[in-house]
């Protein structure tokens, strides 16, 4: 074999090599995929809105103490998260930039964004379940907003920071006061990307089970109380799909499903917000 | 006026970014506070002690800390060839046409929870592991499997990102000069990325080892050290999952924040390297 026919044997072995292994990856996840639809599809239907958890073998028994919990849970952290991430990611891209201070908390926050979060939940339970004595939704709550904040922070951060100086520079030469040319033309400039950080973030937290197991923990019946134990999705899910019982294994499919359905649509519509950004 | 609102705009939004380091710090605190008990009662015994038997009051975390070393070593082996494979096959051989739907369909599965990636692994993949191996089907080589599979997207689309930073110019001269792909991506594209690579391995290393969801369902959380990988194992997370609402006595609470600690610890350290050492953020300003 002549050196040159040796490396067009080499590289179509190795071609093929790659090839394969995106097969094999694609096949894993697509078999997930499918068997979460078809698992899911299966197990939905209206009595899952309708109803609260029961014990197993009853008729009427659904899931919508966990779909208002989640909503609850995630949407308290996300009304906190958001502006908290924003303001601080605003201080590293208007304020700090480049300073060592800026610097030190870009670093911790993107180290935080990759952190266990089983060691958020327990974090939060020695500083909010422990001295309250019991379980409750508000704990949940912080769990999440702390796992939210650096995510909002880095893409404020990094969305701001596209913006152009001139577009900063021509507000001030107008007169505006920093503040005014941050809230009326920086993030004007920076929206569309800001907006899919948020629907990114939130669709990172809204599939968050290892902090809640020991914070906001799980509630079989409907409660609306934020010092109670609250049921969520992800961790109704998870005691559902653990336990001997084939309805409750069913409706953990369904839970399954309509929460991959929620992030997965939370993911495509930051990508969709980016693109028509991008297409103007 | 404006001066004022000015200021206040100016130092809140600075007070606010100091938060998230005094979380941080406050994080540690807390995590060290609460296993001060376990580090007086078993000083270092509890790193090389694989006993841990609530109801004596002994806990040793050998057993959890081997557990989470070596699940997370199998997926690391069993995913980073494929991840590269894929990452190979997205950034230098598929069509345009292909590139875009499985780029975006692999960066989506990354977002699917890794809760139903345990799910998944607990209902369709301990019954086939059960068939082969023989055993129940749990335990620490189905639990690398599905870490494996659940790191995989996120592994593969970061060294995708990687391998695309190379200019398009460099490999250009590289197929001028009559290259085939392959001599491409080992004399062009893998030295120019290879930080980036490494990093992006490692960083999905540091998201591996403290990953919860996936393993807790088909681990068996059971605190023993065996060669088998076969049988029911344990490791950090899967310890906290599924102990922290069963904790009955003050000793019991701070084995597992002390756990809870070492694990903070290590991922910490794992993504520092990878951020710091091979993934400086560049930015002009």
């Amino acid at each position: 074999m002549t050196a040159t026919q040796k490396r067009v044997f080499i590289n179509r072995i190795v071609m093929a090599l790659s090839t394969l292994s995106a097969g094999i990856g694609l096949f894993f996840l697509f078999w997930i995929l499918y068997i979460l639809v078809s698992n899911g599809v299966e197990a939905i239907n209206w009595d899952i809105f309708l109803f609260e958890g029961a014990p197993p073998g009853y008729e009427e028994s659904g899931l919508k103490q966990a779909l208002v919990g989640q909503l609850i849970i995630v949407g308290i952290a996300t009304l906190v998260g958001v502006p908290l991430g924003i303001l601080a990611g605003t201080y590293l891209s208007e304020y700090g930039q480049k300073s060592k201070l800026a610097e030190t908390i870009r670093d911790i926050s993107d180290i935080m964004m990759s952190a266990p979060s089983i060691v958020v939940g327990s974090f939060v339970y020695a500083i909010m379940v422990v001295p309250m004595g019991h379980f409750s939704a508000w704990a949940g709550i912080v769990a999440l907003t702390i796992i939210m904040l650096p995510i909002i922070l880095r893409t404020t951060d990094d969305m701001l920071h596209l913006v152009p100086t001139t577009l900063r520079e021509a507000a001030f030469a107008l007169g505006a006061p920093k503040y005014k040319v941050i809230t009326q033309v920086v993030y004007r400039g920076a929206k569309a990307g800001i907006l899919t950080g948020i629907l990114l973030g939130v669709a990172r937290v809204a599939g968050e089970t290892a902090p809640l197991l020991f914070t906001s923990f799980n509630d079989n019946f409907m409660s609306t109380d934020l010092m109670e134990p609250m049921a969520s999705l992800t961790v109704t899910m998870y005691n559902y799909a653990t336990s001997p019982y084939e309805d409750w294994q069913r409706l953990g499919w369904a839970a399954a499903f309509i929460l991959s359905m929620f992030i997965l649509t939370l993911n495509i519509l930051g990508r969709l917000v980016l693109l028509t950004k991008k297409g103007k | 006026m404006t001066k004022i609102i000015d200021n206040i705009f100016a130092n809140s939004t600075r007070l606010i970014a100091i938060t998230v380091l005094l979380i941080t710090a406050w994080i540690f605190t807390v995590l060290f506070q609460e296993s001060l008990l376990s580090m007086q009662t078993f000083g270092l015994d509890f790193v090389t002690e694989s006993k841990w038997a609530p109801n004596l009051e002994k806990f040793g975390a050998f057993a959890a800390i081997m557990g989470s070393v070596i699940s997370t070593f199998l997926a690391m082996v069993l995913a980073v060839p494929v991840a590269i494979g894929v990452a190979i096959f997205l950034s230098e051989i598929a069509h345009d046409k292909l590139k875009a739907p499985v780029g975006v369909s692999i960066e989506l599965l990354a977002a699917i929870p890794s809760v139903i990636y345990g799910m998944w692994g607990l209902f369709y993949f301990v019954p086939i592991i059960r068939d082969i191996f023989g055993g129940i089907g749990i335990g620490m080589l189905t639990a690398g499997i599905v870490l494996a599979i659940m790191i995989l997207p996120f592994m593969a689309a970061v060294t995708r990102d990687a391998m695309n930073t190379t200019p398009d110019i460099l490999k250009e001269s590289a197929y001028a000069l009559g290259g085939t792909k392959w001599d491409v991506i080992r004399d062009i594209v893998i030295p120019y990325s290879k930080a980036g690579i490494i990093g992006a391995l490692i960083l999905a290393l540091g998201r591996a080892i403290g990953e919860t969801m996936a393993v807790t369902f088909v681990m068996g959380n059971v605190h023993k050290v065996s060669w088998d990988l076969t049988q029911p194992a344990t490791s950090i997370p899967v310890t906290l999952a599924n102990e922290f609402t069963e904790a009955d006595t003050d000793l019991y609470f701070s084995s597992l924040f002390e756990l809870a600690l070492i694990l903070l610890v290590i991922s910490f350290t794992i993504i520092s390297v990878a951020k710091f050492y091979f993934l400086r953020r560049k930015r002009s300003v």
